[in-house]
């Protein structure tokens, strides 16, 4: 077996943690007692959990819009998290970034990114410190189908390559750039965005999204190989999977069936298909399950009331954290 | 006339300039997908009954303005629509060395007709990566046109002479006016660049504004009505060029003048107004120039922290006050 | 690829052409009578001439920093182009412009730029134009160095290029050095062509000195680009035989390495040698005196540009202003 049932039961439980907390913020963001821009990662918490679990947490994380999912794999606190949604005083950032700026640096979480494709170029500027630094750490930047396009892919690809830095870019091809479908001759010009690795001289894997053993597998394997040694030492980790909602709490998906999306992640759903896999291989039971769902939703619960029972920051907290 | 949005509005200019023109097109994100990210392109292919000039784009805000220039230089007129001010920044090469450019080095060689969408402003909670008012910035690049409109009307009218004109133009729209209403002339109009509007007649104060803060002055100004306080409300329209004669004339026979905007203070065109005004009105002023703007932190998410950045009504209603001297009663 | 003896001389005339203005312009520069800043195309003549042989008049190209050789090539008239570079009113930018924004727009040729990797966008939009909106069937080149090529806005062109099939093409003069900084200190693939299949792009490596293989390459890439099938990715291995701008004391590199760089790929001495001998490119062969005879008349052609730019005069002081806006 490959993992331990602690190890088993850890992973399961922050899958569970990701879709719970985002269910709660979108049901929060739709009663409006969240505002401003809110992206929800369900459907994708393989990837994240199973990128994570390969990470020590001296190693750093890039995130994108969609970083709640991240944040929680990379062992952030889930009661500053919700409160940094809600904007107080509690949150991981003071109440100050919000969900699309939501970020941990005590567990190596530098930030999700309000720009499309920021994340690139600080997570080799972190590998590179960790080299210069010598800490042995790794750094991993996450980014969708539609960030793939951006001049910052490539200029990050090509350094990190040339200095044979341990950088790992994960693709999570959710298929859909926003309101866009990232189809061949629509936006994109190929259909497997871990082809550009050969441009860089770099390693690529392609996975199953929805399946965490996949990921995890996929990322052990280039992580092994940015810690170790010789040569190029970065990789590009591709998992395709579906982005089941839509791109914003809040988008009425004009340009798919809203139905059809959530189903086809039903049909395919990472968590389930961790349970199955479990169940099958005789590892886990159904109760273990219970058991964490139960819990999870219950940390859940209390996350959003110390997020509600939290003061918003005293108004001179406005200027404050701008410089040293 | 009828009553518009500000998103029908620019839509219905949009509409029909590519219907007039056929070398217009409009390329976006998700332009095609869900009419745009502030759903104002919905249905624009079909309206101008040629879908092939409504290009929907890649996250690549480099390739789409840098492209923009390109086919601007072989002889179209793109539209461009960033959806933020801040992607702005992403595409900042070829709106500064490449569209600003191009036309003079080159020795009037090069036209780079294209406008450059960009919503910008709070509007509730979408944190500093979403929110910025970035105007000042292109009114120090020669080459650049800046607007910045006020209504639905205004929106219709500056945005047809954005597209007509032969320069690249930045056209910065708050994010609040989108579903701002107004009435709308039918007929087929422009509006000149650099001719301020006189939006309300004073003979106290003289309320340089732009953009969203065109709406606000006013409210502020029918507050400092029922004081007794006769407030001139100029709108600018555009920033580059910008109408210096206009506020020139009106700080002569006001004295005094307050300069609004959303934009932080700090390095915003409030100061370029008032040096202009200390240079070329000193004589005339009764009191010193007030500028009011956003106080220099990027815009914060949590909601109480938010709100101190706004500027709103009673911030120009108070800067009104410190203008002539008194105490506001807020 | 065989050509015609007329379009072989053709070829040659240019590239002598190129290299008389460059050297030309290297001594005006060294004797101060140049101002400003000077990039020489000297050793690369072939690829500018071999790719814009496959252009006609109404296609486009997008320069670079090291823009007189594609300039030249794409059929701007070199007394202007000399005019240019003194800065003098008779310019092809009315002396606005100078050697790093040297442009002719009624060749077709959209300019040099001072922003490395500045170019590749403004093809894309100039193949979107012609393709996707005024529908005819232009072409759109851009010239890059291997030190553009790390810019993202070679990946943002090129994916775009690839998807709406836009009539680009991307021509990779890979001479070895990226500023003061060799290649491969900083890109880690050999074959930067090698990026073109991350955008499901055809690619095929020139040999940079050999004027009819670039010229090949070239035709069955505007063939491509013509028909509607996309971009096509052309690097054309070649050598930087002067420093990065004239007066660059190259410290970076030795003159033995550069020597013998320059002698094993420069392409006259390539294209006289092939020439005068039985070869597999034009039928028969050149007579040295031909060629003598050609190099002579670009010698020529050059002092007579070098005396048009300095009869020129300055631009009138009023003139600062103009050309900003329409």
């Amino acid at each position: 077996m490959l993992f331990t049932r602690q190890e088993l039961l850890t992973h399961y439980e922050t899958m569970v943690k990701i879709r719970k907390f985002d269910l709660e913020a979108k049901r929060a963001r739709e009663a409006n007692e969240i505002l401003g821009n809110v992206h929800v990662y369900v459907g994708e918490e393989a990837i994240a959990a199973g990128v994570c679990a390969n990470l020590e947490r001296k190693d750093c994380i890039e995130s994108t819009h969609r970083g709640h999912g991240h944040t929680i794999a990379k062992g952030a606190d889930i009661n500053a998290m919700m409160a940094e949604l809600y904007g107080k005083a509690t949150g991981c950032c003071h109440g100050k970034g919000g969900s699309q700026h939501i970020a941990d640096f005590s567990v190596g979480m530098l930030g999700a990114n309000g720009i499309v494709g920021g994340g690139y170029g600080p997570a080799v500027g972190a590998a590179l410190a960790a080299r210069i630094l010598k800490t042995g750490a790794i750094s991993v930047v996450f980014f969708g189908d539609g960030a793939a396009n951006r001049g910052t892919f490539h200029e990050a690809a090509n350094i990190a390559a040339a200095y044979r830095l341990p950088v790992i870019f994960v693709c999570e091809n959710n298929t859909w750039a926003c309101a866009t479908p990232s189809e061949v001759g629509h936006t994109q010009s190929v259909t497997e965005i871990s082809r550009r690795a050969i441009g860089y001289d770099m390693a690529s894997c392609v996975v199953n999204g929805n399946d965490f053993f996949a990921v995890y597998e996929g990322m052990k394997k280039l992580a092994e190989r940015a810690r170790g040694g010789e040569g190029n030492r970065c990789g590009i980790l591709e998992c395709q999977t579906w982005r089941p909602l839509g791109h914003v709490i809040g988008d009425t998906q004009p340009y798919r069936d809203a139905r059809e999306a959530w189903a086809r992640m039903c049909a395919d759903d990472c968590i389930e298909n961790y349970e199955r896999r479990c169940i099958a291989e005789g590892w886990l039971e159904k109760k273990d399950f219970e058991e964490i769902q139960d819990r999870v939703e219950k940390m859940i619960r209390d996350a959003k009331q110390f997020a509600v029972d939290s003061p918003y920051p005293d108004a001179s907290e406005l200027t404050t954290d701008l410089y040293d | 006339m009828s009553i518009k949005s500000y998103r029908e509005a620019t839509f219905d200019a949009m509409k029909e300039e590519m219907i007039r023109d056929g070398t217009v097109y409009a390329i976006a994100e998700d332009i095609n997908g869900n009419g745009g990210t502030h759903g104002r392109y919905t249905g624009l292919g079909e309206a101008i009954g040629d879908p092939g000039r409504v290009i929907d784009a890649p996250i690549s805000e480099a390739i789409i303005v840098g492209s923009a220039v390109g086919a601007a230089m072989s002889g179209l007129r793109p539209i461009v629509d960033l959806r933020f001010s801040n992607c702005i920044p992403c595409a900042m090469d070829e709106i500064v060395n490449q569209a600003a450019k191009s036309r003079y080095m080159f020795g009037g060689q090069a036209k780079v007709p294209m406008v450059i969408r960009a919503p910008d402003g709070i509007l509730k909670m979408q944190g500093a990566h979403h929110t910025d008012c970035l105007e000042a910035w292109f009114t120090h690049v020669p080459g650049l046109q800046v607007v910045v409109p006020s209504t639905p009307a205004e929106g219709k009218g500056l945005l047809k002479t954005a597209i007509r004109n032969d320069n690249p133009v930045l056209f910065f729209e708050h994010k609040k006016l989108m579903a701002m209403t107004g009435e709308v002339p039918e007929e087929d109009y422009t509006i000149p660049f650099g001719k301020a509007r006189v939006v309300r007649e004073g003979r106290d104060v003289s309320v340089i504004v732009y953009g969203i803060m065109v709406s606000r002055a006013l409210e502020a100004a029918e507050k400092l009505a029922a004081e007794g306080i006769d407030a001139e409300i100029i709108d600018l329209r555009t920033l580059s060029p910008w109408d210096r004669e206009a506020v020139l004339a009106s700080v002569k026979k006001t004295g005094r003048a307050v300069v609004a905007h959303e934009a932080v203070r700090q390095s915003g065109f409030g100061a370029e107004i008032s040096a202009t005004i200390a240079e070329e009105a000193f004589g005339a002023l009764k009191a010193p120039v007030i500028r009011i703007g956003a106080p220099f932190v990027p815009i914060p998410m949590a909601p109480n922290l938010e709100d101190l950045c706004r500027v709103l009504p009673e911030n120009i209603y108070e800067g009104v006050h410190r203008a002539l001297g008194r105490q506001s009663d807020r | 690829m065989k050509v015609s003896k007329e379009q072989a001389l053709k070829f040659y005339e240019t590239m002598c052409l190129i290299r008389e203005f460059e050297t030309s312009v290297k001594h005006d520069f060294l004797n101060g009578e140049i101002p400003g800043f000077v990039h020489l195309y000297i050793g690369e003549e072939a690829v500018a001439t071999g790719i814009c042989a496959a252009l006609d008049d109404t296609d486009y190209i997008e320069s670079t920093h090291r823009g007189h050789g594609h300039c030249i090539a794409k059929g701007a008239d070199v007394d202007r182009m000399m005019a240019e570079i003194f800065g003098k009113k008779t310019g092809l930018c009315k002396g606005k412009g100078g050697s790093m924004h040297i442009a002719d727009f009624s060749v077709g040729m959209l300019g040099a730029n001072g922003v490395v990797g500045g170019g590749y966008n403004l093809a894309a939009g100039a193949a979107l134009a012609n393709k996707m909106i005024l529908k005819n069937d232009r072409v759109s080149v851009v010239f890059f160095g291997d030190g553009a090529s790390n810019r993202g806005t070679f990946h943002e062109a090129a994916n775009v290029s690839s998807a709406w099939k836009l009539p680009t093409i991307f021509v990779n003069e890979m001479n070895q050095w990226a500023s003061t900084t060799p290649y491969e200190t900083t890109t880690a693939v050999k074959d930067i062509s090698d990026r073109a299949k991350g955008y499901h792009m055809p690619a095929v490596i020139a040999d940079g000195k050999n004027v009819f293989e670039v010229y090949a390459a070239a035709v069955g890439a505007v063939e491509r680009a013509r028909a509607g099938e996309g971009p096509t990715f052309i690097e054309c291995k070649t050598f930087r035989v002067e420093g990065h701008f004239v007066g660059d004391p190259e410290l970076y590199r030795t003159r033995e390495y550069v020597k013998e760089n320059a002698a094993l790929n420069d392409p006259l001495t390539w294209f006289d040698r092939t020439m005068t001998r039985k070869n597999g490119y034009i039928d028969g062969v050149i007579e040295p005196q031909e060629l003598e005879a050609v190099r002579a008349a670009a010698k020529e052609k050059i002092v007579k540009a070098k005396e048009f730019a300095m009869s020129s005069e300055y631009p009138d002081p009023d003139q600062y202003t103009a050309d900003l806006y329409l």
